[in-house]
């Protein structure tokens, strides 16, 4: 292959390096008018009045919107209210937004508003929520609107609940000789991609309601304005430029509705609304938090055998995409074990905390930190080596999932290989823990994952290819470049296929929902699967159509002509034939009559044969292939004030086939940082009243530069042979192990078992003085 | 709302430019001046993504006022042209969204020239003041490091 694996430069790349490439907020014009959100300073409170007098005589303001009723919002349950009314349900919550002219005085008028609450009680995690006393997050959860397979529970704090039924737990308990059950928890936290989110609506004279949007998403913020406001669906147009990181967290809707209601009240002008960085944290949605109990029987081998698993996940105040996030987190429930006799209860809880989008990963890296950490406590119990127990109980083909899946020589990875090649990785066999000094020790860390996409089992991808009049392509695809590079890998695919010049083929990056074709939404490491497969149709089509036009002008039959560097030939005679600049608009006789006309080639996908779960067994199939990975981290820890360093960090993972190398291991590697950070560090301080204490990048640290560990990454080639090349999706799961693997090797080197993240050196200490 | 005028030195043009007093350097470069390259991240000096260079020294525009400015030379990320760094960061793959670059190679730009031959502990010391979502440092630092080396 040419093209295809080769480390081809990113086609945006110029741009970002010189300051040209533009995201949402970098559009600005004259006329657009600022719009900025007054957010709830608690996290359950009943507002009691909202006064807005004072603000509305500030310089500048255009308008204010406050304590209207606007049609509720939600994905799968219609629970949220745009501006908040009646009561907050958590720190952050948009109650009022003040539009004026520019962001200095909108921010002044903002903050002459003034706000009377009423404290409630405030439910403080999932497990809370659970019980039977519990305060109710929302108390007419019965009267909204839902999706047909969503099932909440009225009266309760519970917003859905699947169930994984399968196998019969009784002979599973019945053939364990040892069982092992713990539970782990984490609050939520957040996914701080550099650029806040931005959105900027504008509705014109005629109706056209047109939103820019730093999304991933921007098929569906039509979809969802259409449905939540009823306008014509055919008038919204929404744009996304570059994106500057998304990580899930702009796969949700929700700024672009408040930009539409800001510009609907001043009548239809421009607005924008920028987040701060600590309205990005507080008031969009989060990383989810959960709370997860985990038993496990196995026999004398080591051998699973049954499975008793219970997800409680945080929700937060509003269901959102929580409710997907726990479809997706009870799927892939055992990690990537083969256990026959599972049940497993996932459910969605409300909170007074942030609600929850979509995280790199989608539920597979936070149950995964419970999985693993379970694993570790059975290796101890059975005296297994932990790597040895993951290789003899790895999923493979001819097993189930826990969907009843049947997993073939395509559809999952070989993760026995990936287990294997981790073990030359990272050294295993010269033993998990080194002594460095009396106060120092080098410790190891290990852990497996698996994920498919459990994403709609109807969602589409197109792809439209035309011509520039020197032969060279135009691609345009609805995946957002969110960072990822897809686009450029995307062009290599189609060089690959035609047999020509990358630099030949370019790429429109910006998305526009009236002109694009749609592409679901850019998320679960989808966008080559489905993208690049709409594209492989739409490449044939062209193919098809460049071989008919040069069919008639060469006087030979189409199955005698090939494709390469621009050119349709003569199979046996190369030097007959036509360049696509001769074709592609036609090609023209010397008296001037013409024949054929623009090419356009046009593909499209949709997943094949996904369905929906059976609401009793959860059986169905929810995603179209599993990606396997291994994972090592290693540590030295302090063990005399319990800091630790990362030293090395290592994934493997079945990739199925590298399509370009470097931005495959930049994707790898970015995961684990990201992985490290939310295992290590990152997580949401609660106080009393559910507010969050460190929304800043000051008091909320990702990793920064030469905080991270040496990355060690390797590849295994499993090809799925329904994607494109092979490829399996690759954009999450370097995040996925890193949780486990890290509490693994805290958790040897503190000697005490380590059931929350992050895994700062506090909790490490806490948990050591609790067992003394 | 106190409005002056004030005339700002950047990237080797004298810009005459309308601020409040309490407007960032940040806001007026990008607001007033259109150089959308520096970006805003935190408003709070903690990501770097508004770096700037400001009498060759690395500044995070988003804390240092406009009027601050006056009679210092400013370069943004838009006055850097085919600079090694800016091939460098491309050839290493050293950004994937994009948004936090021009705040790191307006960073590294600012450390090769005044540290041409930097240790491992002066890039530390200099690049933990900006944050990358997206990558995992490693392709960063090859890119910086391939500069310091061909000096």
């Amino acid at each position: 292959m040419d093209v295809i694996g080769k480390s081809i430069i990113r086609k945006e790349a110029q741009d970002k390096v010189t300051g040209r490439a533009r995201y949402t907020h970098d559009h600005h014009s004259n006329t657009m008018l600022s719009g900025k959100v007054v957010i709830s300073p608690y996290g359950h409170a009943k507002i009691v009045k909202i006064d807005t007098i004072e603000a509305r005589k500030m310089p500048g303001v255009r308008a204010i919107l406050a304590g209207e009723h606007f049609p509720l919002t939600g994905e799968d349950i219609r629970d949220r209210p745009p501006l908040a009314v009646d009561k907050v349900r958590y720190h952050g919550e948009a109650i009022a937004l003040v539009i004026a002219d520019t962001p200095g005085q909108a921010k002044k008028a903002a903050d002459r508003i003034k706000i009377q609450y009423e404290l409630l009680p405030v439910v403080h995690s999932p497990i809370q929520a659970f019980q039977k006393d519990a305060p109710l997050v929302h108390e007419r959860l019965g009267e909204y609107i839902k999706e047909k397979h969503t099932s909440p529970v009225p009266g309760t704090n519970i917003a859905t609940h699947i169930k994984i039924r399968k196998g019969n737990m009784e002979k599973g308990w019945t053939e364990s000789v040892t069982t092992v059950e713990a539970d782990f928890s984490f609050p939520p936290s957040d996914h701080v991609a550099m650029e806040t989110r931005c959105s900027i609506a504008e509705i014109l004279p005629d109706g056209t309601i047109k939103i820019m949007t730093s999304s991933q998403a921007p098929f569906m913020v039509k979809q969802l304005i259409e449905k939540y406001f009823n306008e014509d669906i055919g008038k919204i147009i929404v744009e996304t430029p570059l994106v500057g990181g998304a990580f899930g967290g702009k796969a949700s809707v929700q700024l672009e509705i408040l930009a539409y209601l800001g510009s609907k009240a001043v009548g239809g002008l421009p607005v924008k609304i920028l987040n701060t960085r600590e309205e990005d944290i507080l008031m969009s949605p989060c990383h989810i938090g959960l709370d997860a109990k985990i038993k496990f029987g196995a026999d004398h081998l080591g051998i699973i055998k049954v499975a008793e698993i219970r997800y409680l996940w945080d929700g937060g105040a509003y269901s959102d995409k929580a409710i997907d996030l726990t479809r997706a987190g009870a799927v892939d429930c055992t990690g990537p074990y083969n256990i026959e006799n599972l049940w497993c209860d996932s459910y969605c809880m409300y909170t007074n905390h942030p609600y929850a989008s979509p995280f790199r990963g989608f539920s597979h890296s936070e149950l995964s930190f419970a999985i693993e950490r379970t694993m570790d406590l059975l290796a101890q119990k059975l005296q297994i080596d932990p790597l040895e127990l993951r290789y003899r109980n790895a999923i493979k083909q001819g097993h189930t999932t826990p969907t009843r899946v049947l997993l073939n020589q395509s559809n999952v990875g070989n993760l026995q290989k990936c287990i294997v090649r981790l073990k030359e990785l990272i050294r295993w066999d010269e033993g998990q823990i080194k002594e460095i000094n009396n106060r120092l020790v080098r410790v190891k860390g290990i852990s497996c994952s698996w994920k498919t996409s459990t994403i709609d089992p109807n969602a589409p991808s197109g792809v439209i290819l035309t011509f520039n009049r020197d032969g060279s392509i135009n691609i345009m695809s609805g995946v957002v470049e969110i960072g990822t590079g897809t686009k450029t890998v995307l062009a290599q695919i189609l060089a690959e296929r035609l047999k020509m010049n990358v630099d030949n083929i370019h790429v429109r990056m910006e998305v526009d929902t009236q002109t694009t074709p749609e592409h679901w939404k850019t998320v679960a490491s989808r966008g080559i699967y489905m993208a690049g497969r709409a594209l492989l149709e739409a490449a044939e089509d062209v193919i098809n159509q460049l071989r008919e036009i040069a069919s008639i002008v060469l006087r030979a039959p189409k199955e005698d002509l090939e494709l390469a560097d621009s050119r349709v030939f003569l199979r046996d005679n190369p030097l007959m034939g036509l360049h696509y600049k001769d074709i592609c608009y036609g090609y023209q006789y010397p008296n001037g009559n013409s024949i054929g006309g623009q090419i356009i080639g046009k593909g499209n996908f949709i997943m094949r044969h996904l369905t929906h779960l059976d609401p009793e067994t959860g059986a169905g199939k929810p995603g179209p292939e599993w990606t396997v990975a291994a994972y090592g981290v290693e540590v030295e820890f302090d063990r005399r004030d319990y800091t630790y360093r990362l030293v090395k960090a290592a994934t493997v993972v079945d990739i199925g086939n590298v399509l370009n190398k470097k931005a495959a291991l930049g994707q790898v590697m970015g995961a684990m940082s990201m992985g490290l950070a939310f295992a290590g560090r990152e997580t949401f301080y609660f106080d009393e009243y559910g507010r969050v204490l460190n929304p800043q990048l000051r008091t909320y640290r990702p990793l920064h530069y030469g905080e991270n560990p040496e990355y060690l990454v390797d590849f295994v080639h499993t090809p799925d042979l329904e994607a494109p090349y092979g490829a399996r999706g690759v954009g999450e799961h370097g995040l996925l192990g890193m949780p486990g693997a890290l509490g693994n090797a805290l958790s040897v080197a503190a000697g005490v078992s380590l059931h929350h993240l992050p895994l700062i050196p506090e909790l490490i200490w806490k948990t050591k003085e609790a067992k003394s | 709302m106190k409005t002056q005028i004030i005339d700002l030195h950047v990237n080797g043009n004298l810009r005459t430019v309308t601020v409040r007093s309490a407007d960032t350097l940040l806001y007026a470069i990008r607001g007033k001046l259109g150089l959308t390259g520096a970006k805003p991240g935190c408003l709070n000096g903690d990501c770097g993504a508004c770096t700037v260079n400001v009498d060759g020294w690395p500044m995070k525009s988003c804390l240092m006022l406009a009027i601050e400015a006056v009679g210092k030379n400013v370069t943004t990320i838009e006055g850097l042209k085919n600079t090694p760094i800016q091939q460098a960061f491309i050839e290493n793959f050293a950004f994937q969204c994009g948004y936090c670059t021009p705040g790191f190679i307006m960073n590294c730009h600012s450390l090769i020239l005044k540290h041409p031959d930097a240790d491992d502990a002066t890039i530390k010391e200099w690049l933990e003041s900006n944050i990358c979502r997206c990558t995992g440092y490693t392709e960063i630092e090859k890119a910086v490091k391939s500069v310091l080396e061909k000096n």
